[in-house]
């Protein structure tokens, strides 16, 4: 007969927790991860100091001129300088106050759209009268505003006006693009085809360069488009095309029951649509709405080559000024952090989005 | 009237309307368009690309001479460079976009962290900004050809550009080549007989020894055998600048450079989503088959990771291809630069020219969806 002892108590292991065990745990399991973090955290710190160094230790704040320049790292005096210039481009100095005003008018218009506007006819009031104020404001010629000419647009102005007028107007055509795709009468979905594949064929460039070259001779003769619209128009056509693929996406993950059911209530074609379906496939497509709009964003940078003046050309415009030449380097960087925070807030927004979407199908 | 409540009816007089509502816009847009050509005298027609082209063009892979070639071999020259730059922008994009894809899925804490970082700093920077922060900033400060930075095996790189030494093929080096082709032909020869062995008696060859024995060791006996097959011109410093050798332009450089660090965070991502697409429940019954882990990996995981993941890394290339484009903002010579650039601006014939350089992405375009449409039939799960 097996005599059965009982085990003296053994002490708990006593490096289950705390930062040596979680250091042990992910950074140094096995030998292939030892040498892999060395490795990196060589890198780092190859990369990382000599860039603060440069960027804030030994960078110079303070002075106006060029010459103020103490240190011998970045001289953000130039940016500090020429922020106007990054802000607002050509924009008259003393007008500048228009621009703020619709810059502030934008965080009232949310507040307004979010809290304060109940039904739907004030939401889209709101929505409609924000554009048409800052049209009014930006543009001038009237209510005693001066006008202010398109190429006088630039900066960071110029591409927040083209990327959310290119968006803004995109989406509706988008969703009728998709829909066009998805319909069941031959030319309309043939001709959808036929337009999103063309434009989503050809690099964005060539559309600009049809805009900037040909888009005049489709007009009649003495017509003169202006620059900045004829850059509008392209972009709107293309964004309209990437919208279009996100909305079918939302399209079809949309189950037949759904429309069978809309048919079955004996909805129309429009009211099927508008009340059943898209509510639903716009849910679905709104992360990638987003995502296409970051990319529509980024995208917005192109213009600089056909001659506008965004929010990128101004660092070769700024760092020409023969007070501020070579400071090319941290209009680059400066540029980059901008464009940076916007995107990256946006991804993040698409990712909460996602999340706050995808609960009711778990 | 009850025929505007029938189906067919309303179908037909709908596409009708959009039918003539199209052909009344294409009739204002072309007469607009032949009254403008007529007006302002614009020439029409391709006679233009027999024409004698008259400039200079900084990289020609092919034959082009200054004052002899027309704007067809203006035009070649263009398209090669865009090939040329975009297959070596897929290539690395390829290398680090999968690396740092399978470094984003690391157990390692900090490697995982080093590529997201990599990732979302790179995917949220217009490309066009990274293009020219190479070319403008990095590249423009490097020394000059007396200063330059060598590396090992006579390479250089100043701000004339990477030197490079260049192999010179002899005639001698056919035969090797017959060597490398009769080594993969033995290669796929020795693969089928083992998957046949493995059908037949279920007995598994290991293989990939030998292999590498022979696809690496015959071609190479051969090129040490054979006199001479390859001559290496050295890049070398005379007077001011550097001769000999291969050359990479500070453009192509840039332009390559952001491309594929720009793709390769695209990749990235498609790499990892495919490889997290796989759910825990297939590497479990991997697992409760008794297959180990490169088993499961070779087995499950990665024929259902590359199934998602292709579609999404063929648009990236794509994409690359068509972002190569961005090139005119620094000028290397690729088709946009060359001819939507200084062609057109030497001939003024806008409309053709337009529509060749377009017909030409949208040919690459359709052919990258048909080859994606090939692969995604191969890649199809076959339901029994």
């Amino acid at each position: 007969m097996a005599v059965y002892e009982i085990k003296a108590e053994r002490p708990a292991p006593s490096n289950l927790r705390g930062p040596f065990h979680w250091m042990k745990e992910n950074l140094f399991a096995t030998p292939m991860d030892v040498i892999q973090t060395v490795v990196i955290f060589l890198f780092l710190f190859w990369i990382i100091p000599p860039f603060l160094d440069w960027a804030i230790f030994n960078a110079s704040f303070l002075g106006d001129t060029k010459a103020d320049a103490t240190g011998t790292g970045a001289n953000w005096i130039y940016i500090k300088e020429k922020l106007d210039m990054f802000i607002y481009g050509f924009y008259p100095e003393e007008e500048i106050y228009r621009v703020n005003i619709v810059f502030g008018l934008f965080f009232v218009t949310v507040i307004f759209f979010k809290y304060i506007a109940r039904t739907f006819t004030q939401k889209a009031f709101i929505f409609l009268i924000y554009p048409l104020m800052a049209f009014v404001l930006i543009k001038g010629g009237y209510f005693g505003f001066v006008d202010i000419p398109t190429d006088k647009w630039g900066g960071l102005l110029l591409t927040l006006i083209i990327a959310s007028v290119g968006i803004v107007i995109s989406i509706p055509l988008g969703i009728v693009l998709a829909l066009g795709r998805q319909s069941e009468l031959p030319i309309i979905k043939n001709l959808s085809v036929i337009y999103i594949e063309f434009i989503r064929g050809v690099p964005i460039i060539t559309m600009l360069f049809m805009g900037s070259v040909l888009l005049p001779l489709f007009f009649v003769d003495g017509v003169e488009v202006d620059k900045l619209l004829r850059a509008l128009i392209v972009i709107i056509m293309i964004e309209s095309a990437f919208i279009a693929e996100a909305v079918r996406g939302g399209l079809q993950s949309i189950p037949k029951g759904q429309y069978e059911a809309a048919d079955s209530l004996g909805l129309g074609y429009w009211k099927k649509m508008i009340f059943v379906i898209l509510p639903q496939a716009l849910k679905v497509a709104l992360p990638n709405l987003v995502g296409i709009s970051i990319e529509l964003f980024k995208d917005t940078s192109l213009v600089m080559i056909i001659g506008l003046f965004d929010l990128l050309s101004m660092v070769h415009l700024t760092s020409n000024d023969s007070n501020w030449l070579g400071m090319e380097t941290e209009g680059y960087v400066f540029v980059t952090f901008v464009y940076w925070i916007i995107c990256y807030t946006m991804s993040k927004y698409s990712m909460i989005l996602e999340d706050r979407f995808n609960t009711n199908n778990k | 009237m009850a025929i505007f409540y029938n189906k067919l009816f309303r179908d037909i007089l709908s596409q009708l309307i959009i039918v003539v509502l199209l052909v009344l816009f294409l009739w204002y847009i072309i007469t607009n368009l032949l009254y403008n050509i007529d007006h302002r005298g614009i020439t029409t027609g391709f006679d233009f690309f027999n024409h004698v082209a008259g400039f200079g063009i900084s990289e020609t892979p092919i034959a082009y001479n200054d004052t002899k070639s027309t704007y067809f071999d203006a035009f070649l020259v263009g398209l090669i460079n865009t090939l040329i730059v975009s297959g070596v922008g897929i290539i690395f994009a390829s290398i680090l976009g999968l690396l740092v894809g399978v470094a984003r899925l690391s157990k390692n804490y900090i490697v995982s962290k080093v590529a997201l970082a990599y990732i979302e700093f790179f995917r949220n920077i217009p490309l066009l900004l990274q293009i020219l922060f190479w070319y403008n900033v990095v590249l423009a400060t490097l020394p000059s050809p007396r200063q330059s930075l060598a590396f090992a095996a006579s390479t250089f790189l100043n701000n004339r550009g990477l030197y490079i030494p260049k192999p010179l093929l002899q005639d001698s080096f056919n035969i090797v080549a017959i060597a490398i082709v009769l080594a993969f032909l033995i290669a796929i020869y020795f693969i089928r007989w083992a998957n046949k062995r493995f059908e037949d008696t279920g007995k598994e060859t290991t293989l990939w020894p030998w292999l590498i024995i022979i696809i690496i060791g015959l071609p190479l006996v051969v090129f040490n055998i054979v006199d001479t097959p390859v001559i290496i011109d050295n890049p070398a410093l005379t007077g001011f600048n550097f001769s000999g050798g291969m050359r990479f332009s500070p453009e192509f450089l840039a332009l390559a450079f952001a491309l594929s660090i720009y793709t390769a965070s695209l990749i990235a991502e498609a790499v990892r989503s495919g490889i997290e697409a796989v759910t825990k429940g297939q590497k479990e019954a991997a697992a409760s088959l008794g297959l180990n882990g490169y088993q499961s990996l070779k087995l499950v995981v990665l024929p259902q990771a590359i199934r998602i993941s292709i579609p999404p890394i063929l648009g990236q290339y794509l994409n690359l291809i068509k972002n190569s484009s961005l090139a005119t903002a620094i000028g290397y010579p690729e088709i946009v630069t060359v001819f939507s650039g200084t062609v057109l601006n030497q001939t003024g014939q806008a409309i053709e020219i337009i529509t060749v350089t377009m017909a030409v992405y949208l040919t690459i375009s359709l052919s990258v969806s048909l080859l994606l449409n090939i692969i995604n039939k191969k890649l199809e799960i076959k339901e029994r």
